[in-house]
C-alpha cells in the first residue's frame, strides 16, 4: 500500500502519519506538498492533523483551496481511499467530500486525551478488520472537534450506515456522539481521533493499527 | 535630539552607565544609539547584576557540546546526535497580558532551539501564581501556552504549577524547550566572512514590543498596566513555517550563522552575531520588511515583533536561501553585510543612525557586584512553634492535602496541551520526569523541571541544592542518567542587598549541587525585579535537568497490580519539627511557615539515584514515584490513581503528622515482585530501605505500631486529586 501524506503549511501530524504507515509491513508513505497538482502513484491519501494555514478564518477553510485538493477530490471521485484525521477531517468537510462541520469544543478548550470509541460499522475499507461494537481507544487533540450537521443529514448518515465511530463518553459535544464519518461511496473517512498516534506499544497503544490494516486488506482484495 | 538626564533615566540607565557609553563611543550617543544601549545593557539582556556570580557555575562535562553563551546549550546523546535545550522566563509580559505573554514566551524559547539547527521535540512549563482564585492570569497563561505550542506542533510534556501568595503580583512563567539534531548540523550565531550578506527572514517589523527587555528589567508599579502595548503578539503558524524554512535552508549549506530576534530584536541579533564572530555588521533599515510606514530607526531597532530571524549567508548563494523561504511563503531579504571593522552600523534613509562597536554592546555592558553582605531576606520564624497542633483527623487532612492547589492533579491544565504530537512521548505530564524518545536512535531523553520557592526562601543555598537533587531524583526514578542542566533564576530587586544575597546564595547552591550530581549548567536565564509595589517573590530558581536512557517503556507512577511489595528506597528519614515548617502540611493544614527546608545529604542522595537506576535497569520496578511535597502519604496517594491501593506500615517516629507528611529528600517508593533483589542492589550502594507493605485493592492504609493512621478509599483520593482544580477554576467561570 502506497500512501501519500499531504503536507499543508501548518500540518504538524504529517510526520506521525508517515512514521506510522512506514512501520506497517507492506505499507509505505511519502509526503505530497500542498501545491502539487497531482498525487503521483499512491493507493491511499492521508490528510494529516495540524493547523493548516494556522486554521485562520476557520479550520480547513483555506487548505481546501490548495492546488493538491483538486487532485484529492478527483482521486476520491475515482474511488481512491482518503482518510482525514483531525485537521484533515476539517479540511474534508470544508472541501465538501464529507457533510457537516466541526465547531469549537463545547468546553471552548483544546482537549488532549485518550477517548474510547465504539466501532459502528465494519462495512468500509477503514473498519473491515474491526468488529461491530468493538471499543477502540484513541487519542484526541483538538480545539474544534464538535461534529455538527442538521438533523436531516445526521439521519441520513445513520440510515446509510456512514457513522464509522462514536464516542462512548462524548468529550466535545459532537452531535449524536459522532467521532468519524464515511462518504456515501464509503471510500472517504474523516475522524477527529488520531489512529496514527496509537500504532506503537512504546507510546502506549496499538489500537489505531486496525484502521490502517483494514485499508491494507481492502486494497489487497478489492471489494468491487 | 539632545540627551538630557531625564532621557537617560527614562531609558533606565544610570549616569555612570551613560558616562561609560560616552567613553566607549568617544562622543555623545545619538537618540537611536541611546535606545540601542538601553536595551542591550538592560538587566534582561546583559545580566549585569548576575554575570559575575553565574561565572562560578560548572559548565563543562563529558556530554556538553556547547555551554552557556549561545542561543541554547547542547549535549551529545550518542550516535552522532545532540539535543539543544534551554529555559526562558516571560514573567513580566504574562502578568500584563497573560495569553500573549505566555504564548510569546513559548515562541521565543522555540526559536532559541531551532536557531541552533535543532527541531524542537518537547516543551515543559514551570508556572507560579498567587492564588488559585486568580483565574484570569492562570487561564490566560495556560490558553496562551496551548495556543502556541499546539499549533506549532511541539508536545508540552510536563512541568509544574505552584501557588503562593508572593506570586500574586508577579506570576512566573518559565518555559523549557528541547530540540534534536545531528552533531554536525548544529548552527551557531557567529557571523563571519567579510562581505557576506545579512538576511532578514520571517515576520515584518512592527511597533510591538518596543522596550520589552527594559520593561522586564524593572519593578512593577501602578503604571505598569499601561505597558500592555509593550507585550508582543505571537503567531504560531508563522513560527511553524519559520521552523520548517530555517531547517530546510540550513540543509542547503549556504547559511553561515543564524540568530533569532528575541529581546531587543534586530539590535541584539545583529550585534551579538557580530560580536561573537569578531566582525562588523552593516544594516540598511530601509530594506527591512515593515508592517507599517513611518517607523523610525529607533522603533525598528527596538521592536520585538515576533517570528523573525537574522542570518548570514555565503555571498553568491543568497538565491538558494531565498528559494526555500519563498516555498514557505516567508519574507527573506538582504538587509546588510558583514564588515571587517567590528561596528554595528545602522543606516536609515541615507543617514547613519547608529555606529557602535559590537563588543561595546554585547560584551562591555556593565557588570555589578551588587552589595549582598547581609543575611538573605526572610521574615518567617526559625523555630517551630512550641506545640505543633495534633491532627484531629488524619484521613481528612490527607484528602485535603491531595486536593490542595499545589498537590492536586494538574490535568485540567495539561489536557489543554497536545502532549503527544510527534509520537515520541513515552512519559508525559503527571510523570516524575517526562521521557521523549529519539526515533532515529535507540535513545530517549528524559527531562524534569523543578523549583521550590518556599525552601529557597527559608534557605536559598539549601533550597537550590534540593531543587537540583529533586530533578535528578525524578530522572533516576524513570531510569534516566542526569547529564546536564539549565536554570531560570527568578528573583526580586537585586539592588536590595538582602535580595541580592538570596541570588548569590542560590547560585552557590546550584553550583555545588550541579558539580556533585555531574549536571553542568549549559545555559539559562535570569529574571530580576519580580516585585510589584515593593513586594517581592520568593527566591525561585527553576532547574531543568536532562537525562539519558535507552528507549524502553518508562516505569509508571501508579501501582500496577495487587499483591506487589511496596519498597521504600532511601529509608524513612524522619523530619524534625523545625524542618516540618517548610512543607505542604504546615502550609495547607496549619497555614504557617517556619524553620528550614529538609536536610539534604548530597552523597547519600546520589547513591539513592544510582541504586534506583540499577533497579530500573534490572527490570525490578513495577512502579516508582519519588517522595517530595507532602511526604510519604502524598507519594503513596499519588500512586493510587489506578484504583490499586496499598497497606503500609511505618515505624513510630516523631508524631503521626511528621511521619506521614514530613518532606525529606532521597526517598523513592517502588513496587516490586522481588524485594530481595531490590535490597541487594540497595545494600551494594550503601543505601537504606525496606519493604513497608503490599499493594491491595481499593484502599490506602498506613499503620504505625498497632494504630491505623490513615485508611481511605482510593476512589476518594482520586476524586479529590482529580476534581480539585476543575472545581476551583470552573466554579467561577
Amino acid at each position: 500500500m502506497k500512501v501519500g501524506v499531504i503536507v499543508f503549511p501548518g500540518s504538524n501530524c504529517d510526520h506521525d502519519a508517515w512514521y506510522a504507515i512506514n512501520n506497517i509491513q507492506q505499507a509505505s508513505a511519502n509526503f505530497i506538498w500542498h501545491d502539487s497538482p497531482t498525487l503521483g502513484d499512491v493507493d491511499a491519501v492521508i490528510l494529516p492533523g495540524g493547523f493548516s494555514y494556522g486554521d485562520y478564518l476557520r479550520c480547513g477553510a483555506i487548505a481546501r483551496f490548495s492546488p493538491v485538493m483538486r487532485a484529492v477530490k478527483k482521486f476520491a471521485a475515482d474511488g481512491g481511499l482518503v482518510i482525514g484525521i483531525c485537521n484533515g477531517f476539517q479540511v474534508l468537510v470544508e472541501v465538501g467530500l464529507l457533510p457537516g462541520a466541526l465547531l469549537r469544543n463545547q468546553s471552548l478548550k483544546f482537549i488532549c486525551k485518550d477517548v474510547a470509541l465504539r466501532t459502528e460499522t465494519t462495512n468500509s475499507p477503514f473498519t473491515s478488520t474491526l468488529t461491530k461494537g468493538q471499543t477502540v481507544t484513541l487519542p484526541i487533540a483538538h480545539g474544534e472537534g464538535q461534529y455538527f450537521a442538521d438533523a436531516h443529514t445526521l439521519d441520513e448518515l445513520e440510515a446509510e450506515d456512514r457513522v464509522a465511530f462514536r464516542y462512548i463518553d462524548n468529550p466535545n459535544g459532537s452531535a449524536r456522539d459522532i467521532a468519524g464519518i464515511l462518504s456515501r461511496e464509503r471510500n472517504v473517512l474523516g475522524l477527529m481521533p488520531h489512529p496514527e498516534r496509537a500504532c506503537d506499544p512504546l507510546t502506549g497503544s496499538t489500537q489505531g493499527l486496525g484502521i490502517f490494516e483494514s485499508m491494507l486488506q481492502s486494497l489487497a482484495v478489492p471489494a468491487r | 535630539m539632545t540627551i538630557t538626564p531625564e532621557l537617560i533615566t527614562q531609558h533606565q540607565l544610570t549616569q555612570a552607565e551613560y558616562d561609560k557609553i560616552v567613553s566607549l563611543l568617544g562622543r555623545e550617543p545619538s537618540y537611536t544609539e541611546l535606545g540601542v544601549f538601553s536595551v542591550m545593557w538592560s538587566e534582561h539582556c546583559s545580566y549585569k547584576s548576575s554575570r559575575i556570580h553565574l561565572k562560578t557555575l560548572p559548565t563543562e562535562g563529558k556530554y556538553v557540546v556547547q555551554g552557556p553563551g549561545e542561543n541554547a546549550g547542547v549535549i551529545g546523546i550518542g550516535g552522532g546526535w545532540v539535543v539543544a535545550f534551554k529555559i526562558e522566563s516571560h514573567n513580566h509580559p504574562s502578568y500584563i497580558e497573560p495569553f500573549q505573554g505566555a504564548a510569546t514566551g513559548v515562541g521565543g524559547i522555540l526559536r532559541d532551539i531551532f536557531t541552533m539547527g535543532a527541531r524542537p521535540i518537547a516543551v515543559m512549563d514551570s508556572l507560579r501564581f498567587g492564588s488559585i482564585d486568580q483565574h484570569r492570569i492562570l487561564t490566560g497563561v495556560v490558553a496562551g501556552i496551548a495556543h502556541y505550542g499546539n499549533c506549532f506542533g511541539v508536545p508540552t510534556v510536563g512541568g509544574e504549577t505552584v501557588f503562593e501568595s508572593c506570586y500574586s503580583g508577579n506570576p512566573l512563567v518559565n518555559v523549557f524547550a528541547l530540540g534534536v539534531c545531528k552533531e554536525n548540523e548544529i548552527f551557531y550565531a557567529r557571523a563571519s566572512g567579510i562581505g557576506n550578506p545579512v538576511i532578514y527572514v520571517g515576520a515584518k517589523t512592527g511597533r510591538d514590543g518596543i522596550h520589552g527587555a527594559s520593561m522586564a528589567s524593572a519593578e512593577f508599579t501602578e503604571e505598569s498596566k499601561q505597558k500592555r502595548p509593550n507585550v508582543q503578539v505571537g503567531d504560531p503558524f508563522l513560527e511553524k513555517l519559520l521552523l520548517e524554512a530555517c531547517i530546510e535552508a540550513m540543509k542547503t549549506g549556504a547559511i553561515v550563522a543564524i540568530q533569532d530576534m528575541g529581546a531587543a530584536g534586530l539590535t541584539s541579533s545583529s550585534c551579538e552575531m557580530g560580536s561573537r564572530g569578531g566582525v562588523g555588521i552593516d544594516i540598511d533599515l530601509d530594506l527591512v520588511p515593515q508592517r507599517e510606514p513611518g517607523m523610525t530607526a529607533y522603533e525598528m531597532l527596538l521592536s520585538e515583533s515576533q517570528e523573525r530571524m537574522l542570518l548570514v549567508a555565503e555571498k553568491g548563494r543568497e538565491e538558494e536561501v531565498f528559494q526555500v523561504f519563498r516555498k514557505w511563503g516567508l519574507d527573506a531579504v538582504t538587509i546588510g553585510k558583514v564588515t571587517p571593522d567590528g561596528n554595528l552600523r545602522i543606516r536609515h534613509k541615507g543617514k547613519i543612525e547608529a555606529e557602535i562597536p559590537n563588543p561595546a554592546l554585547a560584551d562591555e555592558a556593565p557588570k555589578y557586584d551588587r552589595p549582598h553582605n547581609v543575611k538573605p531576606y526572610r521574615t518567617a520564624p526559625l523555630d517551630a512553634p512550641a506545640v505543633i497542633p495534633a491532627s484531629k483527623d488524619l484521613n481528612a487532612d490527607l484528602l485535603r492535602l491531595i486536593g490542595s492547589p499545589d498537590l492536586c492533579s494538574k490535568r485540567w491544565i495539561w489536557q489543554q496541551y497536545d502532549y503527544q504530537v510527534r509520537t515520541n512521548t513515552l512519559a508525559g505530564p503527571g510523570s516524575d520526569a517526562a521521557v521523549v524518545r529519539i526515533k532515529e536512535i535507540g535513545q530517549s531523553v528524559a527531562m524534569s523541571l523543578d523549583g521550590n520557592g518556599r525552601y529557597c526562601y527559608l534557605d536559598p543555598r539549601e533550597g537550590a541544592k534540593l531543587a537540583v537533587a529533586e530533578c535528578c531524583r525524578n530522572l533516576s526514578t524513570t531510569g534516566a542518567l542526569p547529564v546536564a542542566a539549565t536554570n531560570n533564576l527568578n528573583f526580586g530587586n537585586p539592588e536590595r542587598p538582602e535580595i541580592m544575597a538570596q541570588l548569590v546564595e542560590t547560585i552557590a547552591g546550584i553550583g555545588e549541587a550541579c558539580r556533585h550530581f555531574e549536571t553542568p549548567i549549559t545555559g539559562g536565564n535570569v529574571s530580576l525585579y519580580n516585585e510589584t509595589l515593593g513586594e517581592g517573590i520568593y527566591p525561585t530558581p527553576v532547574l531543568g535537568i536532562v537525562g539519558l536512557m535507552k528507549t524502553a517503556p518508562p516505569v509508571p507512577v501508579a501501582f500496577q497490580r495487587e499483591g506487589a511489595h511496596v519498597f521504600l528506597l532511601g529509608g524513612f528519614r524522619p523530619t524534625d519539627p523545625q524542618r516540618f515548617g517548610s512543607g505542604e502540611y504546615a502550609k495547607v493544614i496549619l497555614n504557617q511557615l517556619w524553620g528550614l527546608p529538609p536536610m539534604l545529604d548530597m552523597h547519600y542522595e546520589k547513591r539513592v539515584h544510582e541504586a534506583m537506576r540499577e533497579i530500573v535497569a534490572a527490570g525490578l520496578a513495577e512502579s516508582a514515584h519519588d517522595l517530595s511535597d507532602g511526604g510519604l502519604a502524598i507519594a503513596a496517594s499519588e500512586s493510587c490513581t489506578s484504583e490499586i491501593g496499598a497497606k503500609l506500615h511505618i515505624p513510630q517516629g516523631v508524631s503521626p503528622e511528621l511521619d506521614l507528611f514530613g518532606e525529606a529528600p532521597s526517598r523513592i517508593l517502588i513496587t516490586t515482585a522481588n524485594p530481595q533483589q531490590v535490597e541487594q542492589i540497595m545494600l551494594r550502594h550503601d543505601v537504606e530501605g525496606c519493604v513497608i507493605g503490599v499493594t491491595i485493592g481499593g484502599q490506602l492504609q498506613i499503620g504505625c505500631e498497632d494504630r491505623m493512621l490513615v485508611n481511605v478509599a482510593t476512589e476518594d483520593l482520586k476524586r479529590e486529586f482529580e476534581t480539585a482544580l476543575p472545581n476551583r477554576l470552573e466554579a467561577h467561570a
